[in-house]
């Protein structure tokens, strides 16, 4: 292997040399520097997303296990993207309210892997190089979940993540198995290539898309979701919510155009079915929510009903309005996730009853906390808008008015309780609202980050013409 | 001229309004700001007047295209016709006049003026917007910032009204955006050209009336929810009554305004053959708004109510002009557009005028105002008998020409409907004279609060514009109806070819 070769690994190598710097740095770093760690993490993985971004080849490595496309990598930008927002955001939370900061060097590791994990599964080229990366990804995170030992919750969120983790796992490797009995390799290419529909591959397809819908979070396999938000540290809520959900979208993008492409007809239907439930409940659910993370679960699965909107009419148009979606919605989601991390690590309130009169003491919070729900809810001038009037227009030209009037009505009613937070904290009167915070620059930068992107994204076409260029070759 | 700057002098304002710190810099900002676009609109007006003199017969003038999303082919194309000049004057003029009638705006000064600005540029936008892209984005941006007008700075049970306006009216653009997107997917039948969002390029593609079937009911009640049209107009009063005194001005008289401009842009224009089969079943709905509105202001006790209903009354009017397709009536529909706007801007600026002084809104707890406020009872009787459509003021000219234009429908059906909606100006003068009868003359009464002082500068300029406005519309009319009738030319004749 030439070193060019080994170079189109450039994601992973990079996180990985990455990783091992930060455990270098906090090995070396002795008991009383470990304030170190944070702008190192911070300084190495804003090298890395930079880096990220230059040109380089593509092809193929290991026979065809491993790939890259312009799509892959630009998938993988977002989603470093996305991890630098995260690492800045929990600066915070990391200083304040973890219990063993000198732990902190491990925890940005942890994290890395776990982006290692996804990189690997999106530029797989066959199940076992995808199932590696999918276990990669998911079991640091559990880690994570629990991180706070001392807090039961967060033990209990990662005994749910990993079990339920686990079981979806399970059905995934079944339906790799049927695929395998039936088709005698692994190797995506040479399965799209043959024709699957007996009935053994549907059931093949549907077990697959059942153990990576799991890690969407859509409804019916969403019940692990709310809990594991609630009980889980706010930022790795947000990490489970953007970054994690965004990945499990791009392989899903991916095999069903490869491996399933023979069978459209039935994940169209799949997918059609899908969308309209998981919008709905997720709807329905969050407009009861009082507790900010259960809240943000629910609206984030909501928010998954409106991805299969593109993936389904099959065309690329749709999925650079996929991809499009999900840059736009790890950056809405996380400004979200951001402002309730923060006013949690000052304060330790999380329900919406406190976000009252908010924006009298907090007004840049709020602003934020605003911006962001209606790039969610989908409101101009924000991006929000724009991501997901792309993806009706995907599905519309396909001609699923229907779906699209159900998705356009279910984001009218996910308007009503983002206009219930925007309510609490404009609107409502409280006689003891919470405090002014004093954010620390790590906090005040990443949510600037996310209120920039939230409001650049949209009125700059010529990214959406980027991602449209470069998510050909499928 | 350029007119972008309709769009980029509200969007420097709020630039400006971010900076400012007190409250007397706040709506000098607001002010300037409102007034250089008053300005600009009028400076507008007469460029156009001027290139149409000049013999220029393009349908759409100072166009404009800026590429947005390429692949996509939607592009920010600007262009104006004599319709949307004569919305933008008015929505300039109600903007300004709303910036001055909320002078005293007691907390969040900052935060209401920019919130109302952003209101104005989704309205400007609006109107100067030839792509449907556009057109729905600013839509949805003129409506949200609505919430948090009524919301926060509303009286009453504001945060009800404030819920339940935007979630119709964005219900309402759900309805519209699958309507819009249907006309998107058909905007090229053979494929030969890229799918597009322009209307004027729509406007010459024939969408197959299968389709048409399908989205201009969307199209129509998507745009009509805003119009306030039957059954969907429940927003509109209870909105119209919580909502802050410049909030009303601008929603009844300019937000309304964008349901009709967009029945009329959209729906008719681009889906014909539709609009001829289904106007029956509209005719019929706004029939019921035009009595039923006017029937809802005689038993309202609250002035706002009142003329909230009586709003909805005059935008069924708009709508139900709009569906006579002929060019008197459709002419008859945009001034009924601009005669209501300024009128029910009045209206409700005096009502907010009257309100901070009485501190009640209810006609049976106040008479004899005109002896304590002379000026405001005065202007108030104006805005009444433009109301009712006297002659010499802007309702009389509106309401003549959609009655006269509506009655040149031959057929029984037309004929009645219109007779039905005629009698809706009896009624308007009812509740009209009984209100002036009731507060404004006879004793001035004790249950008052004391020292009452009549207008003071700023609401003195705002009702003098605003009457000037109509009664200059009513006196001289004829520049701004021809400007119209010359515009509605390609609209009528794409509904009339297929007749």
């Amino acid at each position: 292997m030439t070193i060019e070769q080994l170079l189109l690994m450039r994601h992973e190598i990079m996180l990985l040399i990455a990783a091992v710097i930060i455990l270098i740095i906090e090995l070396s770093a002795g008991k009383d520097n470990k304030s170190l760690m944070i702008p190192a993490a911070v300084i190495i993985f804003s090298l890395v997303t930079f880096i990220g971004f230059l040109p380089i080849e593509t092809g193929k490595l290991f026979g065809g296990s491993y790939n890259t496309s312009d799509m892959i990598i630009l998938m993988k930008n977002s989603l470093n993207i996305g991890v630098l927002i995260v690492i800045i955001q929990s600066a915070g939370w990391l200083k304040h309210s973890f219990e063993n900061f000198d732990n902190s060097g491990g925890y940005f590791f942890i994290i890395i892997s776990s982006v290692i994990g996804m990189d690997f599964m999106i530029s797989a080229g066959d199940f076992l190089m995808f199932y590696i990366g999918l276990e990669l990804a998911t079991i640091p995170i559990a880690a994570l979940a629990a991180v706070e030992k001392m807090k039961r919750r967060s033990s209990e969120a990662g005994i749910k993540l990993i079990l339920s983790a686990a079981l979806s796992s399970g059905i995934l490797l079944f339906g790799i198995s049927i695929l395998y009995a039936t088709n005698g390799s692994l190797f995506f290419s040479s399965l799209s290539s043959d024709n699957l529909n007996s009935s053994l591959q549907i059931l093949a397809f549907i077990f697959v898309f059942t153990g990576v819908a799991f890690k969407i979070s859509l409804v019916p396999f969403h019940l692990w979701t709310a809990d594991v938000y609630e009980g889980a540290p706010v930022n790795i809520s947000s990490f489970l919510s953007s970054i994690s959900k965004a990945s499990a979208v791009f392989i899903l993008i991916i095999l069903l155009f490869t491996v399933f492409n023979s069978l459209v007809s039935v994940w169209n239907t799949v997918l059609y079915y899908t969308a309209v439930i998981t919008m709905t409940i997720g709807n329905l659910f969050a407009i009861r929510q009082q507790n900010m993370k259960r809240f943000l679960a629910f609206s984030s699965i909501a928010q998954a009903g409106f991805i299969p909107l593109g993936i389904i009419g099959g065309t690329q148009f749709g999925i650079s309005a996929v991809i499009y979606f999900l840059l736009i919605y790890i950056f809405s989601n996380l400004g979200a996730f951001g402002v309730v991390s923060a006013i949690s690590n000052a304060t330790g309130k999380e329900n919406m009853d406190d976000y009252n009169g908010l924006y009298r003491t907090n007004p840049k919070l709020s602003l934020v906390m605003m911006l962001s729900l209606f790039s969610l809810a989908g409101i101009p001038p924000v991006a929000g808008f724009f991501g997901k009037f792309f993806l009706f227009t995907a599905a519309a030209v396909q001609g699923y008015y229907i779906l699209v009037f159900i998705a356009v009505v279910n984001a009218t009613i996910s308007l009503y309780y983002y206009l219930l937070v925007v309510k609490a904290m404009f609107i409502n009167k409280s006689d003891s609202p919470i405090e002014f915070i004093n954010n620390d620059n790590y906090t005040k930068a990443g949510l600037l980050i996310c209120a920039i992107g939230i409001i650049i994204i949209g009125f700059a076409g010529i990214i959406f013409e980027f991602i449209e260029s470069a998510s050909t070759g499928i | 001229m350029d007119l972008i700057l309709l769009i980029l002098v509200p969007v420097l304002t709020l630039a400006a309004l971010m900076t400012a710190g007190t409250k007397a810099q706040a709506r000098m900002i607001a002010a300037a700001g409102t007034g250089v676009q008053l300005v600009l609109s009028v400076y507008l007006v007469i460029v156009y007047l001027m290139e149409r003199g000049s013999g220029n017969i393009e349908q759409m003038l100072f166009t404009e295209k800026y590429v947005w999303f390429n692949t996509l082919n939607i592009y920010f194309s600007t262009g104006v016709d004599g319709i949307s000049v004569s919305l933008i004057l008015l929505t300039a003029i109600v903007t300004f006049t709303g910036v001055l009638a909320s002078w005293d705006v007691d907390y969040l000064y900052k935060e209401f003026f920019i919130s109302l600005i952003v209101l104005s540029t989704g309205v400007f936008g609006f109107f100067i917007s030839l792509d449907l892209f556009t057109m729905f984005l600013f839509y949805e941006l003129a409506v949200i910032p609505m919430y948090l007008l009524i919301g926060i700075w509303g009286s009453g049970k504001k945060e009800y009204s404030a819920m339940k306006l935007t979630l119709m009216l964005m219900g309402a653009s759900a309805v519209l955006l699958v309507g819009l997107l249907g006309i998107y997917s058909y905007s090229s039948p053979t494929g030969a050209t890229a799918l597009t969002f322009n209307i004027i390029e729509i406007a010459n593609v024939d969408i197959p009336v299968e389709a048409q079937r399908y989205f201009f009911p969307m199209v129509f009640i998507g745009f009509g929810v805003l119009g306030a049209l039957f059954p969907f107009h429940t927003w509109s009063p209870d909105g119209h009554s919580s909502a802050p005194t410049a909030v009303s001005m601008l929603h009844a008289g300019v937000l309304m305004k964008m349901g009709g401009y967009g029945c009329l842009r959209v729906a008719m224009y681009l889906l014909p053959e539709a609009a001829n089969e289904m106007a029956w079943i509209f005719i019929i709905l706004t029939s019921i708004s035009i009595v039923y509105g006017a029937f809802g202001a005689i038993v309202q006790t609250d002035l706002k109510y009142i003329n909230a209903y009586s709003s909805v009354s005059h935008c069924g009017l708009v709508l139900f002009a709009i569906l006579m397709i002929n060019e008197i009536v459709m002419n008859g529909a945009v001034l009924q557009m601009i005669s209501h706007g300024l009128m029910t801007a009045l209206f409700f600026a005096l009502i907010g005028m009257i309100y901070s002084r009485t501190h009640t809104r209810d006609i049976r707890e106040m008479t004899g105002i005109m002896k304590l406020m002379p000026f405001l009872s005065v202007c108030y009787m104006i805005a009444g008998f433009a109301s009712l459509g006297l002659p010499g003021l802007s309702g009389f000219v509106a309401e003549m020409t959609i009655f006269v234009g509506a009655f040149q429908n031959t057929d029984i059906f037309h004929r009645s409907v219109t007779i039905l909606a005629a009698s809706s100006i009896v009624i308007t003068a009812v509740y009209i004279l009984r209100v002036v009868a009731k507060i404004l003359l006879g004793p001035a009464g004790d249950n008052l609060p004391s020292g009452i002082k009549d207008a003071v500068w700023n609401e003195k300029v705002v009702t003098i514009i605003l009457i000037v406005a109509i009664a200059g519309m009513g006196l001289v009319p004829l520049w701004l109806s021809d400007m119209i009738l010359n515009s509605l030319g390609p609209i009528t004749e794409k509904l009339a070819l297929i007749k």
